[in-house]
């Protein structure tokens, strides 16, 4: 059983008389422990296709099928609850809570899964010695770079042991040294945890750190080809 | 699994953010919450003076006045006729069942003297069937008798007021007093009674048996003239029937025929006083419901600024949900906070409200009364309303897509 399944799902929009298809029947499979980059030109239907892997939206048409649970047949609080435990987000705004310590930021998954406050802490401060973040727990977003930032946006991405990171063009608002960084960062991930990462980008040299590429173009899968990191 | 604590934290965080907002948002339930509290003491208070004026007043209590004269076509006011004796009074104790007593009334100003100190007050003579109707009791000394009211003795019961002016310190008892230069032996003094319905110190009395003001003090136009009576009945159902004996007996004592006017009245204190209450009642219940609609408008305050908050913390939602918040924990979070803007005006208004009873209290002078039950009212209602007008809000968040919402700006 693969970690990721995707059978022949499709998306359409409709705006006012006019149906949008953003996703054209792509299939394609995503194993455990793989490191995945999507690239493609805007609108070609990539970010349709993260928020569905990521239990964000339902394909219209088509089978998502997430360690053998069929998403398409799951209601509102069910995908939240997968989403909780299965997917950890990295976005390229960062999404942190402002006014929101980046501790209270990393504990924030577990305030949704019912996790005693005491154990909360102990987890967030571990999760984010392992982003390289001891003893800024305190911080808040704003007294935080941009680097620093995302890396509690991925602290709080692992905190629940998601085995699958996704993460939106998580550089784009970032130097190339601290791009840099960050992609090490998903590297060690990928090797050391095992974790799942599929990311979006633009840039070839963050795809570059990737060991497979899968590109869109006009809501279709164009090329799937394994990258130079295999 | 939702995690109210948390909630609770992330809630009141949320609302120390914006404290001005938060402020002028509970200002509106402090408002209503505070003119509940006080609409009603305001309220509670005059019916509870009105109560005391009843229970000081005496229950069951009926009052016989003479009727109008008719002088050269003029016809003067109630009272001005003197028809009633002190056999009528007799009579109607005697012979109608549903009386239980009956206090004849001779009324006089007179002024007082005792040693140096002089004082003017209300005299009333009249007999110890008095003190049963008003159901008044002595705070020292005894009552005159019967045989006191027979034999027309100067004896004299002193209301709290007199004898503070007359005595001060000293004790009455025994002491003679002089009323309209009469000496009289001061047999005992009434307890306390406070004001009377219309205004009146009750306090600022004597009481002397009916003959001895008949004879000794005021005089009579003819022998026996009372100026009025007020009679005790056996209970509260035998009001009616007490107020038909005493006509029908007074008319046949009076020689009055079948179509001729009465000339005498008979008048249902009691009655008077319970419809005052009511009165009082439903004016408690108009001035609280006027007060509730300040508090109505107070709670869609709250949704108002509940549903801007939504919309503003749209990202905030979209993370949340992200990253697994559910249906309920976005709902719980926005009506958490909206109940907690409501308890917390709740209780500011409750402050202001009892303060604002008590200084209303002081500057008009009215009676007010705060009872726990308006409070614990006021403040469950306003919890009332924070949870009605939060969900709305707290509804509509918890429907946001969470793609759409964290793409917000």
């Amino acid at each position: 059983m693969s970690l990721i399944e995707v059978n022949g799902i499709s998306k359409v929009y409709r705006l006012g008389d006019i149906d949008l298809k953003a996703l054209c029947t792509v299939s394609t499979k995503i194993e455990s422990g793989e490191f995945v980059a999507i690239m493609g030109p805007s609108g070609s239907g990539k970010s349709t296709f993260m928020n569905i892997l990521g239990c964000l939206d339902k394909p219209t048409t088509g089978q998502y099928m997430l360690e053998g649970i069929d998403i398409g047949k799951l209601d509102r609080d069910e995908l939240a609850g997968i989403r909780n435990k299965k997917i950890g987000f990295v976005f390229q705004g960062f999404n942190l809570l402002s006014r929101t310590s980046a501790l209270e930021n990393v504990e924030l998954p577990m305030l949704y899964d019912g996790i005693p406050a005491k154990e909360r802490s102990e987890k967030a401060a571990g999760a984010l010695k392992n982003v390289g973040l001891e003893g800024r727990g305190g911080h808040h977003p704003n007294q935080l770079s941009g680097g620093q930032q995302q890396r509690v946006a991925i602290a709080r991405a692992l905190v629940n042991n998601a085995p699958i990171i996704l993460a939106d063009e998580p550089t784009g608002n970032l130097d190339t040294k601290t791009s840099a960084e960050i992609m090490e960062l998903f590297v060690k991930l990928n090797t050391e945890a095992n974790i799942t990462i599929i990311l979006v980008t633009h840039e070839h040299d963050i795809a570059a750190y990737s060991k497979r590429i899968i590109r869109f173009l006009d809501g279709c899968i164009t090329s799937d080809e394994m990258g130079k990191n295999v | 699994m939702i995690n109210i604590p948390s909630t609770i934290k992330i809630s009141l965080r949320a609302l120390r953010v914006n404290k001005m907002r938060s402020a002028l948002t509970m200002l509106g339930i402090i408002i209503g919450v505070s003119a509940v509290i006080a609409m009603l003491a305001v309220g509670t208070g005059a019916s509870r003076q009105i109560e005391e004026q009843m229970s000081s007043m005496g229950s069951n209590l009926l009052i016989v006045v003479p009727g109008a004269t008719t002088s050269g076509g003029v016809r003067m006011g109630a009272g001005t006729q003197s028809t009633l004796t002190l056999a009528d009074a007799e009579a109607i104790k005697r012979e109608c069942p549903a009386v239980e007593e009956v206090g004849p009334n001779l009324t006089g100003v007179a002024q007082v003297v005792y040693s140096h100190q002089n004082w003017s007050t209300g005299v009333v003579g009249t007999t110890p069937g008095m003190l049963i109707v008003r159901d008044w009791t002595l705070s020292s000394g005894k009552p005159f008798t019967e045989q006191d009211v027979k034999s027309a003795t100067k004896v004299c019961l002193l209301g709290q007021v007199v004898v503070d002016n007359l005595f001060g310190d000293t004790d009455p008892v025994g002491k003679i007093i002089r009323i309209k230069n009469v000496p009289f032996t001061v047999f005992g003094v009434l307890g306390k009674k406070g004001q009377s319905a219309t205004g009146q110190d009750q306090d600022d009395t004597i009481y002397i048996p009916v003959t001895t003001a008949q004879k000794k003090v005021f005089g009579t136009a003819f022998p026996g003239m009372i100026r009025s009576m007020m009679v005790k009945a056996k209970g509260a159902e035998y009001l009616a029937p007490a107020e038909k004996q005493i006509n029908e007996l007074l008319r046949q004592r009076h020689r009055i025929g079948p179509k001729q006017e009465s000339d005498f009245t008979v008048r249902n204190l009691t009655q008077m006083m319970q419809a005052r209450e009511e009165s009082t009642k439903v004016m408690t219940l108009l001035l609280g419901a006027i007060a509730s609609v300040s508090l109505l408008v107070g709670g869609i305050g709250i949704m108002n600024i509940m549903l801007v908050s939504v919309t503003e913390r749209t990202r905030e939602i979209g993370i949340r949900m992200a990253i697994g918040a559910k249906t309920w924990d976005i709902r719980l979070q926005f009506i958490i906070e909206a109940l907690t803007l409501s308890l917390i005006g709740g209780l500011a208004g409750i402050i202001i409200g009892v303060t604002g009873s008590e200084i209303l209290s002081m500057l008009a002078g009215w009676p007010t009364i705060v009872s726990p039950l308006s409070i614990l009212m006021s403040f469950s209602f306003s919890g009332l309303v924070g949870i009605f007008f939060g969900f709305y809000p707290a509804y509509k968040a918890s429907l946001l897509n969470p793609i759409d919402a964290l793409r917000y700006e």
